[in-house]
């Protein structure tokens, strides 16, 4: 597969993996958006050093061609998928560990703030 | 000095992030071993990219602007440590947000840090308010 069709498949199995199999639904939620937004900025810079001073370098036939900021637009694709399986694996460790202490601290719930 | 253009980039990243921990206490680093054990499946889908991609074709690495070092695979030492670097520091920017501004995560915040302190007080106001004080 190329880095491009990689690359897609690795946004939608991600997407997935937030939605319906962690179900932590990140995307869902305004924190995630906003972070994922401070995180775009420095990820372009950093990959417009890591591609314009060409640490890196890509094969001309494994990518779709329009770059951004010197690197392929697949990069995106590649960094959103990065962060947000790696934030979704995070928000799901500390659902479990802080869950499960606070069942043994303090069993009230709080007023639902839907109210 | 080009040989360190790649691990230098990614020290300026625990550099720029250190601030969030140290002065906004969003206690990432300090909870180190959730952290680790949250990276694994990044670490190992990315990873495996990276050995696919090289042995692909489809990115190569300058050996002039890195260490030098590979690993098994031809995978350069700084991008495996890219793929920790990265990942905890986009972690440091969510707890940042969630510090800031209070909004929900999907789970609650950690006991002693700031959005709990604020859930625990918010908890308390409840139950006088229920007991009529």
């Amino acid at each position: 597969m190329s880095y491009s069709a990689l690359a897609v498949v690795a946004v939608v199995a991600v997407l997935v993996v937030d939605l319906a199999v962690l179900r932590t639904r990140l995307v869902t939620r305004r924190v995630f958006w906003t972070a994922y937004a401070i995180v775009i900025v420095f990820q372009l810079l950093m990959n417009g050093v890591l591609t314009g001073l060409d640490v890196v370098t890509y094969d001309p036939d494994a990518i779709w061609g329009p770059r951004i900021a010197y690197a392929p637009v697949e990069d995106l694709l590649f960094g959103f998928a990065l962060v947000l399986l790696t934030l979704a694996s995070w928000a799901a460790v500390n659902r479990r560990a802080n869950t499960a202490r606070r069942r043994g601290l303090d069993t009230r719930t709080r007023r639902s703030s839907t109210r | 000095m080009e040989q360190l253009t790649y691990l230098a980039l990614l020290a300026g990243c625990l550099v720029v992030t250190a601030p969030l921990e140290v002065l906004l206490h969003v206690r990432v680093y300090a909870r180190w071993r959730r952290l680790l054990v949250a990276l694994v499946p990044e670490f190992v889908v990315f990873v495996a990219w990276v050995l696919y991609a090289i042995a692909a074709g489809h990115w190569d690495y300058s050996d002039v602007r890195t260490l030098g070092v590979r690993l098994p695979g031809g995978i350069p030492v700084e991008e495996v440590l890219f793929f920790l670097v990265v990942p905890v520091c986009a972690v440091l920017a969510l707890e940042a947000v969630r510090t800031v501004t209070g909004w929900d995560a999907g789970y609650p915040a950690p006991d002693d840090s700031a959005g709990s302190i604020a859930a625990r007080n918010e908890r308390g106001a409840d139950r006088r308010a229920e007991s009529g004080q």
